[in-house]
């Protein structure tokens, strides 16, 4: 794996000449997690796509760059709200998948480490059918932790599972995920609190770059500064809407 | 329960049957009975038989053929733009057409024996099984590609590891379908022009007025089909993801 890069997008989209989202600039830190926080149909899925290299069904106008000058898309792990296992494969099957569809030797030893750090070495041979949604989404995690990118790009990944589910997978995926250069999509202004260390709001009108929490994340779901974020991060969105 | 819902299904049409001919007084040439047609059944026996086993072999290759060519078909038009305007509006016509018009045909170019059979049920499957693997293969589910794309895979192992897989329960209930279209192609090829199978048999009974030879046959047909459904039903069971 490379150093942890930079990241900076910058430009505008557009579906069929009506404006997705007006020219914007967006800087990831490097080895951070940036949360990019905000309402439904604002385009904050078609950024993460477009730095992932993703068919978006937009335009984009603009550039995406990384601070080491080299290109991006070939060095991004992606992790959806959906988990996206394949229903037919193990779940070592699915945590080496990347390295058995490209034709490697897939590093057994390395996989079993990620299986049993997402508590899973018990699961090892079941089909995702067997299990929780929870559990489900710790082998996609592991998935995404086996593909060893710099950059990792994380569309509502949790945004599907129980509040108590949840808190675990935020503590979890922080801890997995430090020193990468880290989007996390969210609606969830509780999430961003808890995990940014950067928060940008994003609506129609554009980006607000909010301040976050002093505490190291991940915060403790009640420590009252990120309950306060929480609250002036959902004032702010509601007040774009009205 | 299932076995026993189908018992009572019998047991009720068997007395429907059985109540038309005691009520209307029919004679045996226009409609014999049950009580008939079994014991012609049982005294045919061997002679059912064997045609079934000629029908048999026939639909079992025809299925064999029908799937392999279908499969590659669909393979081809997942994977080429070229073959999806070429081959798939040829593909739909073909279905347009009455296949059974073309049976005379395969007796005349592949003759009076098994492979002019096999044909006809081959023709008889092959859009079912095509279009139903190929509706699959169309239809992987996106995040899956997405993902695929992000590891920087080829589009060679995506559709080997991938989209085939994601597709084989559409491919199931395609070959599913095919398991009771099959036996049709086949006896419609043997009404046409041969000397063995059911076909054959049904049309020499009723050409000589044995009406309960020629249900015994038919009924025969019937079976043979409901049980190539059920293996096809069982052998397709893991492919359709019913069972782990």
């Amino acid at each position: 794996m490379t150093p942890a890069p930079d990241l900076s997008i910058s430009g505008t989209a557009t579906i069929n000449g009506a404006t997705l989202f007006a020219p914007l600039t967006l800087t990831l830190g490097a080895g951070a997690w940036t949360c990019l926080l905000g309402g439904s149909g604002v385009g904050k899925t078609t950024v993460l796509r477009l730095i992932a290299g993703l068919e978006t069904g937009a335009e984009f106008l603009g550039q995406i760059t990384a601070s080491d000058g080299r290109s991006v898309p070939d060095r991004v792990a992606y992790m959806a709200q959906d988990d996206l296992l394949l229903p037919w494969a193990t779940v070592a099957q699915n945590v080496s998948l990347g390295a058995r569809l490209r034709g490697e030797t897939v590093n057994q030893e390395r996989r079993d480490h990620l299986i049993e750090r997402m508590r899973l070495q018990d699961h090892m041979t079941k089909k995702p059918a067997e299990l929780s949604g929870g559990q489900r989404q710790r082998v996609a995690l592991a998935r995404t932790l086996m593909e060893d990118r710099p950059i990792v790009l994380l569309d509502e990944p949790f945004s599907a599972l129980d509040a108590r589910t949840r808190a675990d997978m935020q503590d979890l995926a922080a801890e997995a995920l430090q020193g990468r250069t880290v989007l996390l999509v969210t609606h969830d202004p509780g999430e961003a609190a808890r995990l940014g260390h950067s928060i940008i709001v994003m609506t129609q009108q554009g980006l607000t770059l909010c301040d976050p929490p002093k505490a190291p994340a991940p915060r403790h779901v009640d420590d009252l500064e990120t309950l306060e974020t929480q609250g002036a991060l959902l004032r702010l969105l509601r007040e774009e809407v009205a | 329960m299932r076995y026993l819902s189908a018992l009572a299904a019998t047991v009720f049409a068997i007395a429907i049957w059985q109540g038309i001919v005691s009520v209307a007084g029919l004679p045996k040439f226009i409609l014999p009975g049950p009580a008939v047609v079994a014991e012609t059944w049982w005294q045919s026996r061997w002679l059912i038989a064997t045609h079934t086993w000629t029908t048999a072999i026939e639909v079992l290759i025809g299925l064999a053929c029908g799937t392999a060519l279908g499969v590659i078909t669909a393979l081809q038009l997942a994977s080429s733009r070229a073959a999806r305007v070429l081959v798939q509006p040829m593909l739909v016509f073909t279905q347009a057409l009455p296949v059974f018009a073309l049976a005379p045909l395969l007796t005349l170019w592949l003759g009076y024996g098994l492979w002019s059979k096999v044909a006809m049920a081959v023709l008889i499957i092959y859009f079912p099984i095509t279009s139903s693997f190929f509706d699959g293969l169309m239809r992987t589910p996106p995040g899956y590609l997405d993902l695929a794309r992000t590891m920087q895979v080829s589009k060679r192992s995506i559709l080997w590891h991938i989209r085939i897989p994601a597709a084989l329960p559409s491919l199931a209930s395609g070959m599913r379908l095919a398991a009771v279209y099959a036996p049709i192609g086949a006896v419609i090829g043997e009404w046409v022009g041969s000397s063995q199978g059911l076909g054959y048999l049904m049309l020499l009974a009723n050409g000589r007025a044995k009406t309960d030879l020629m249900f015994a046959a038919m009924l025969t047909l019937g079976v043979f089909s409901i049980l190539l459904h059920m293996a096809v039903r069982r052998a397709t069971a893991r492919m359709a993801g019913e069972v782990r």
